[in-house]
C-alpha cells in the first residue's frame, strides 16, 4: 500500500483531484457570494455611504475656508500669530472677506462655520460684512470701531481653525470643551451638556434593563415550565406588543399616566391622592423609563424564553434532593444555567435603549430627553456638523456594545418570537 | 408546572406569590396595548374614561372619532355622503392619504427587502459563505445602529443624491425622484430607507428557516434532472415559505411603523399614519388618535395571528413538532 499513498489521485478527467476539489470549492465560495452580492450592494448604498457621510459630515466644513480667501492665504503665510493682537494685515484681509462674503452672499455659512466654536458669530459676521465695503484703512481701528468683538483672541483661533476644511473641532464641542481666549478647555460643570447626556443616557438604559430583567425573569421562566399548549397561549400576550405600533404603545401611556390621566383618575377615585396633587408620572423621566420598559421587555423575555426552554428540571430536582433549599437551589443551580439568556436580553435591550428616540420625544417632556433627541435637535436647528459629531460618538458606543454582543452571544443566535 | 406533594407551606405562599407577580407583569404588557380600544369611542374629547362610559351609558359613546379620520381635509365635512363625497375622502381626507402612503411605501419596501434578503440569505445559510460572520453582522446592523443615526446620515446624503432633470437619464430616474430629482422628499427615499430597516427582519427569519433545511434535498433535485431554478421553485421555496413570509410580515410591520427616517427624509406628499400620529401626539392630541391606535391594534393582532399560525406550518414541515 506504500505506492499507492504516493501516487496522485486524479478525477476521472486525468486532473488531480486536490486540484479539482479546490476550484469546485472556490466556484461553490463565489456562487454563495454572488447571491448575497446584490443585498451587499444594496446595504452598500442606501446604508452605509449615508453613514460614511455623516462621519464625513463630522470632520469636515468649508464653510470658512471657501468664504474667506484672503484671510485663509494669511494664516498659511503667518502661523502661530499673536492672537490676542494681529497685525493690520490679518485685519486687512479680513474686512476684504467681509466684502466678498457679503457679495457672494456667504456670510451666513462660514458665520456658522465659526459659530460653532464661538458662539454668537453669526450675528458678528453678518453685521461686519455689511459694514465692510465703507471701511478704510487702517482696518484694524475701523473693524473695531463696528463692534470691538473682533479684537477677541478666541475668534482669531477659531478663524485660523476654520481655515482649513477638515477639523476636529466638532468632537471637540461635543465632548464639552470650549475655544477660549487661551485655546480649547474644559467646560465648566454647568456647560457639561454633552457628555452629562451621554452619561445620563447609558444610566437611564442600565436602570431600565434592570427593570427589564427584573419584570421579564418570572414570566420567561413561566413560560418555560408550562405546558407547550397553555405557554404558547401566554407566549400571544408577549408577542402582541411587540407587533404593535410604538406610537400606538406610546400614546396608550400618555392615556394612562398624564395628570387627567386613567391611572391619575383611579388613585382620586380611591382617595390615595387628593384631587390637586395628582402624580406627574408622564413628560418627565419617569414617563420616559415606564414606556420604554413596556417597549422593551419583550426583547427581555424572548432571549430568557429561549435559554430557559432547554434547561432540564432534573438538576433543580437533583440538588432538592441533595439536600439543597429552594433558595440555594436557585442560586447555585438555576440561574447559573440562564446566564446566556441573561446576558443576551440584558445586551439587547441596552442596545435598543441607548439610541432610543421616538418615546423620550414623546413623552419624556425637557427631563427625560436621551442623547438621541439632542442629535435631533441639532439637526433642525442646521447645526449639522455637531450632530454628526454627536451621532459618530453614539455610533462608535453602538458599534462596541454590538461587537461585544456578537463575541458573546453570536449575531447568528438573534432570533424573533 | 405544579408544586410538588413535599412544598413547605413557605413554599407554597412563594409559588402563588409567583403567580400573582406574573398576572402583574401580563396585565402591565397587555394592558396599554388593549385600553386604547374603548376609549377610542369617547364621545368627549378626552383621553380618559368618563362617568358616562364607566355606567355603560351608551350616550358615553359614540364613532365621532372614526368619522373625524374620514373628514379632517376634507372641504365639506359635514355635506350629504353621496358618491361625490366619498371620493373626495378618498382623494383628500388626510388619515386616508397618510394609510395610502403609509400602504403604498411598506408593500414596496417589504417586496425590495424580502426579495434581496431572501436571496442573499440563501447564500448566507450555505457552509462555502466566505466572510459569513462579517457579513451577517453588517446585514443585521440596520437593526442594531440607532435609527437617528442613520436618519441623519440618509438625510445628509438624500439631499445630495440628486440626478439633472434635464438630462434623459435624470428624467427617466426622476419620475421616482422629488421635483428637484432628489432621493430626498421622495417615495423612492422612503421606500429604500424602509427597505434596509426591514432587512435585518428578512434576513434572521429566513436564514432560521434555512438553519433547519436539509441541504441533500437540493442535491436529490439535482440528481433527478432538475435545474438550479427548478429546484428553487419546486424544492427550496416551498419549504421556507413560511419564514419567507413571517419575515415579510416583520419588514412590513416595521416600515409601517416607521416615524424617524420619515421625519428626516421625506416631504409633505410622503405623509405617512406614524408621521401623522408623530404630529398630532406632539402638538394637538386628540382622540382621532385613539382611533387610528385601534385600528392599529387590530391590524397588528391580525399579523401577528399569521405569523403564529406560519410558524406552526414551518414547525410541522420542516419536521419540528412542539414540546
Amino acid at each position: 500500500m506504500a505506492e499507492a499513498s504516493t501516487e496522485l489521485l486524479t478525477t476521472a478527467d486525468g486532473r488531480p483531484l486536490k486540484e479539482a476539489l479546490a476550484i469546485a470549492q472556490s466556484r461553490a465560495k463565489r456562487r454563495a457570494f454572488l447571491l448575497v452580492l446584490p443585498l451587499l450592494l444594496f446595504v452598500l448604498l442606501t446604508f452605509l455611504i449615508p453613514i460614511g457621510y455623516m462621519l464625513k459630515r463630522s470632520v469636515e466644513h468649508d464653510g470658512f475656508a471657501r468664504s474667506a480667501p484672503a484671510l485663509v492665504e494669511w494664516f498659511e503665510a503667518n502661523p502661530g500669530f499673536d492672537y490676542a493682537n494681529p497685525p493690520e494685515e490679518a485685519y486687512a484681509a479680513l474686512v476684504k472677506d467681509l466684502t466678498f462674503m457679503q457679495t457672494e452672499k456667504l456670510t451666513g455659512l462660514s458665520g456658522t462655520r465659526i459659530n460653532y466654536t464661538v458662539p454668537g458669530t453669526i450675528s458678528l459676521f453678518k453685521a461686519g460684512a455689511r459694514a465692510a465695503k465703507d471701511l478704510q484703512a487702517p482696518y484694524k481701528e475701523a473693524l473695531l470701531a463696528v463692534d470691538a468683538e473682533w479684537a477677541r483672541p478666541a475668534l482669531w483661533r477659531g478663524m485660523e481653525a476654520a481655515s482649513s476644511k477638515f477639523t476636529t473641532e466638532f468632537y471637540k464641542v461635543g465632548t464639552d470643551n470650549k475655544l477660549g481666549d487661551n485655546g480649547w478647555e474644559r467646560g465648566g460643570d454647568k456647560d457639561r451638556i454633552y457628555l452629562y447626556l451621554f452619561f445620563k443616557t447609558f444610566l437611564v438604559s442600565g436602570i431600565i434593563t434592570v427593570i427589564c430583567l427584573l419584570l421579564a425573569f418570572p414570566v420567561a421562566h413561566l413560560l418555560a415550565v408550562l405546558p407547550m399548549s397553555r405557554s404558547s397561549l401566554l407566549m400571544i400576550l408577549v408577542l402582541l406588543p411587540f407587533w404593535t405600533s410604538l406610537l400606538v404603545r406610546t400614546t396608550s401611556w400618555i392615556a394612562l399616566l398624564q395628570e387627567q390621566g386613567i391611572l391619575n383618575d383611579l388613585l382620586v377615585w380611591l382617595g390615595v391622592v387628593g384631587d390637586d396633587n395628582r402624580i406627574a408620572a408622564m413628560y418627565n423621566m419617569t414617563g420616559t423609563i415606564v414606556a420604554m420598559t413596556h417597549v422593551l421587555l419583550p426583547f427581555m423575555i424572548l432571549p430568557l424564553y429561549s435559554v430557559m426552554r432547554v434547561i432540564p428540571p432534573s438538576y433543580a430536582r437533583a440538588a432538592r434532593s441533595l439536600g439543597a433549599t429552594s433558595w440555594t437551589t436557585f442560586r447555585r443551580v438555576y440561574l447559573p444555567q440562564t446566564l446566556p439568556g441573561i446576558a443576551a436580553g440584558s445586551l439587547l435591550v441596552f442596545i435598543l435603549a441607548v439610541g432610543y428616540y421616538i418615546t423620550p420625544a414623546l413623552v419624556g417632556g425637557a427631563d427625560g430627553q436621551l442623547i438621541s433627541n439632542l442629535i435631533s435637535f441639532h439637526m433642525t436647528k442646521s447645526n449639522w456638523s455637531l450632530a454628526a459629531a454627536l451621532a459618530a460618538m453614539l455610533l462608535a458606543a453602538i458599534l462596541l456594545l454590538y461587537w461585544l454582543y456578537d463575541r458573546l452571544i453570536g449575531i447568528d443566535r438573534l432570533k424573533l418570537g | 408546572m405544579a408544586l410538588p406533594t413535599y412544598a413547605s407551606p413557605l413554599e407554597r405562599t412563594w409559588y402563588y406569590t409567583y403567580l400573582v407577580i406574573c398576572a402583574l407583569i401580563f396585565i402591565f404588557l397587555i394592558a396599554p396595548i388593549l385600553v386604547v380600544i374603548p376609549l377610542s369611542f369617547n364621545v368627549e374629547p378626552y383621553f380618559t374614561f368618563t362617568e358616562k362610559m364607566l355606567t355603560l351609558d351608551p350616550e358615553g359613546f359614540s364613532l365621532r372619532w372614526y368619522d373625524t379620520l374620514l373628514t379632517l381635509g376634507h372641504s365639506t365635512p359635514d355635506g350629504v355622503r353621496d358618491s361625490a363625497w366619498w371620493s373626495e375622502v378618498w382623494h383628500r381626507a388626510t388619515w386616508v392619504q397618510a394609510a395610502k402612503n403609509s400602504f403604498w411605501v411598506g408593500l414596496w419596501a417589504t417586496i425590495l427587502a424580502t426579495v434581496l434578503g431572501t436571496i442573499a440569505a440563501l447564500g448566507l445559510s450555505r457552509p462555502e459563505m466566505p466572510y459569513r460572520r462579517l457579513i451577517m453582522a453588517l446585514l443585521i446592523s440596520p437593526m442594531i445602529v440607532p435609527i437617528i443615526i442613520i436618519a441623519v446620515g440618509m438625510s445628509f446624503f438624500y439631499a445630495q443624491a440628486c440626478v439633472d432633470p434635464t438630462t434623459v437619464f435624470g428624467a427617466v430616474i426622476g419620475v421616482f425622484l422629488s421635483e428637484k430629482g432628489c432621493l430626498v422628499n421622495s417615495h423612492l427615499g422612503v421606500i429604500v430607507a424602509h427597505a434596509v430597516l426591514g432587512i435585518p427582519f428578512v434576513i434572521i427569519t429566513v436564514t432560521a428557516t434555512l438553519s433547519g433545511f436539509d441541504q441533500s434535498l437540493i442535491r436529490a433535485a439535482h440528481s433527478l434532472g432538475a435545474n438550479p431554478r427548478t429546484t428553487f421553485f419546486k424544492v427550496v421555496m416551498p419549504l421556507i415559505l413560511p419564514g419567507i413570509i413571517s419575515g415579510a410580515l416583520f419588514a412590513f410591520v416595521t416600515s409601517f411603523d416607521e416615524v424617524v427616517a420619515v421625519l428626516f427624509i421625506a416631504g409633505p406628499d410622503q405623509q405617512t399614519i406614524p408621521r401623522q400620529m408623530f404630529n398630532g401626539i406632539r402638538e394637538a392630541i386628540s382622540p382621532a388618535i385613539l382611533a387610528v391606535a385601534t385600528i392599529l391594534v387590530i391590524i397588528s393582532i391580525l399579523l401577528l395571528t399569521s405569523v403564529e399560525l406560519l410558524r406552526r406550518r414551518s414547525e410541522r414541515l420542516r419536521g419540528v413538532t412542539p414540546r
